[in-house]
C-alpha cells in the first residue's frame, strides 16, 4: 500500500467533497421540477379518489380540471380568505398557527353522478407518522360523501390499512352533525352499530392508528363548523 | 501488468464473481450481510423487487467507482471515501425514484435512504473493490446485488402470499376460493420477525444442501 503525504490526503478530500456536492446539487435542481410536479399530481389525485373517481397518474391533470372547478380559502369564522391559493397551502403548517391565522381550504366539486360536494382536507398524526386525507360531503355539509386516507409509515397491515377501499367505504353516508352539534366520526374498537350515523369500526391491531384518525376528523372538520352550518342545503 | 495477456470479459473467473453470490457465496444467507433492510421491505414482492434493484445499481456502480480509484485512495481516509461513494449513489437513485417513479418511491420511503446503510455495500467495498479492477468489481457488485435480491424475493413472496393472500398484487387466495372455507391470512407474517425466521429457515435449507457452509466445530 502506498504511503499517502498529509498534503495528498487533504486535497484529496477537497476535490472529492467538491465533485460530489456538484453532482448532487445538479440531480437535485434537474429533476425539481419533475418530482414537484408528483407530488402535485399524487394530491389532485387523492381528492378525485375522495369523491370516487379513479385516476391513473396519467388523467388526473385532466379529471381535476373537468370535477373539480373551484377552490377558496376560509378562515375560523367562516369567511372567504381572499387573494390565497388553496390548492398550495399546506395544511401540517397552517396547523401550527394559531386558530384565528389559519387558512381552510376549502375545493368544490361535481362528482360523477352530477351531484355537488365539497372536499376538505385533513392532516393529523398516526402511530408512527402523519397521516392525512380528503373528506368530500354532500351539499347539506354534514353526510360523507367519500373518504380517502393515507399515511406515512403506519404499520403494514395494521394502522396501514386506513389507505384501504375496505376501510373507507365505511364512511359513506355517515354525518359529523347531529342536528347543530358537531360530534364528528368515532372509530370504534370492536365495530360500530350498523345503524350508527357517527361511528365507523376501527382496525384491530391499529389502535393508536385508528385513534388518530379520529382525531385528526375532529380537529380538522370541527374548524369548518361555521362554514358547514351556515351553507347546509 | 501491462504485459500479462489480456483476460477475456466473461471468463470462467468472473462468470464464478456473478454466479457465487447467488449461492454459496451469498451476502445475506452466507456472508449474513444487509439482514436489517431484507426485514423491513419484504412484506410485499413489488418493493422487495425495486429495492433489490436499487442495490444491485448501487453497489455495482460504487463498486466500480472505488475500483477505478483504488490506487489514488488514502489508506487512511478510505472508509470515508467508501461512504461517500455510496451516500452519492444512493441519494442519487433516490431522486430519480422520486421524479420517475413516484408510487415505488413511496412505498420504500426511508428504506431507500438506509441503502447507505446497507452492510453489503461497504462489505463489497472494502473486500474487493479496493483490491480488483473494474469490470471484475463490477460484476462482483452484480452478483451480490442480485444474491440479496433472490432473497429479498423468496422472503417477499412467502410474506405477501401467507400474510396478504396476494402475489405481487394478484389476490391469489381469494381466487382459489380459501376464504370461503374458513382460511384467513397470517397478520404474523406481516410482522418483522417473521422475516427473520424466514430467513433463518432458507439458511438452514442451504446449509442442510452444502454442509461446507456448516462451521467447523
Amino acid at each position: 500500500m502506498k504511503n499517502f503525504s498529509n498534503k495528498y490526503i487533504f486535497l484529496f478530500s477537497a476535490v472529492m467533497v467538491i465533485v460530489v456536492a456538484t453532482l448532487l446539487s445538479l440531480a437535485a435542481t434537474l429533476l425539481q421540477p419533475r418530482q414537484e410536479k408528483n407530488l402535485e399530481i399524487e394530491k389532485k389525485k387523492s381528492m378525485l379518489e375522495s369523491i370516487n373517481i379513479p385516476a391513473t397518474a396519467k388523467n388526473t391533470e385532466e379529471l381535476y380540471d373537468k370535477y373539480i372547478k373551484e377552490s377558496f380559502v376560509l378562515n375560523a369564522k367562516g369567511e372567504t380568505v381572499t387573494g390565497v391559493d388553496a390548492f398550495s397551502v399546506v395544511l401540517r403548517n397552517e396547523q401550527k398557527k394559531n386558530l384565528e391565522k389559519q387558512y381552510l381550504p376549502v375545493f368544490s366539486a361535481t362528482s360523477v353522478d352530477g351531484e355537488k360536494v365539497i372536499i376538505l382536507p385533513v392532516e393529523g398524526k398516526g402511530l408512527w407518522g402523519p397521516i392525512f386525507g380528503y373528506v368530500a360531503l354532500k351539499a347539506d355539509m354534514n353526510t360523507i360523501y367519500g373518504v380517502t386516507f393515507d399515511h406515512k409509515g403506519e404499520t403494514p397491515g395494521l394502522g396501514a390499512e386506513i389507505n384501504t377501499s375496505l376501510f373507507e367505504h365505511q364512511f359513506l353516508g355517515k354525518k359529523f352533525f347531529d342536528n347543530d352539534k358537531f360530534v364528528s366520526i368515532g372509530v370504534i374498537k370492536g365495530g360500530a352499530k350498523e345503524e350508527d350515523l357517527h361511528g365507523v369500526d376501527a382496525i384491530s391491531g391499529g389502535t393508536i392508528t385508528s385513534k388518530g384518525l379520529e382525531k385528526m376528523l375532529f380537529d380538522c372538520i370541527t374548524k369548518y363548523n361555521e362554514y358547514l352550518i351556515k351553507n347546509r342545503q | 501488468m501491462s504485459e500479462k495477456e489480456k483476460e477475456p470479459l466473461l471468463s470462467a473467473k468472473n462468470i464464478k464473481l456473478f454466479t457465487a453470490p447467488l449461492g454459496n457465496d451469498n451476502p445475506i444467507t452466507v456472508q449474513v450481510l444487509g439482514i436489517c433492510s431484507a426485514l423491513a421491505v419484504t412484506v410485499k414482492l413489488e418493493p422487495a423487487l425495486v429495492m433489490a434493484l436499487s442495490v444491485t445499481i448501487v453497489v455495482a456502480v460504487s463498486n466500480v467507482v472505488i475500483s477505478a480509484m483504488r490506487n489514488y485512495i488514502p489508506d487512511r481516509i478510505r472508509i470515508i471515501v467508501q461512504l461517500v461513494v455510496i451516500a452519492t449513489m444512493v441519494i442519487l437513485v433516490d431522486q430519480f425514484l422520486k421524479a420517475y417513479a413516484f408510487d415505488v418511491s413511496k412505498q420504500l420511503s426511508v428504506f431507500v435512504g438506509l441503502i447507505i446503510t446497507n452492510c453489503i455495500l461497504m462489505g463489497r467495498l472494502e473486500a474487493f473493490a479496493m483490491a480488483n479492477k473494474p469490470w471484475p468489481s463490477f460484476i462482483d457488485g452484480l452478483g451480490n446485488g442480485a444474491g440479496y435480491g433472490i432473497i429479498l424475493v423468496v422472503v417477499a413472496f412467502f410474506r405477501e402470499l401467507l400474510g396478504s393472500g396476494t402475489v405481487y398484487g394478484f389476490p391469489v387466495m381469494e381466487k382459489l376460493g380459501l376464504y370461503k372455507i374458513g382460511y384467513e391470512n397470517n397478520g404474523m407474517m406481516i410482522l418483522p420477525p417473521m422475516a427473520l425466521i424466514a430467513v433463518g429457515l432458507i439458511i438452514w435449507f442451504q446449509r442442510s444442501r452444502n454442509k461446507n457452509l456448516v462451521e467447523k466445530k
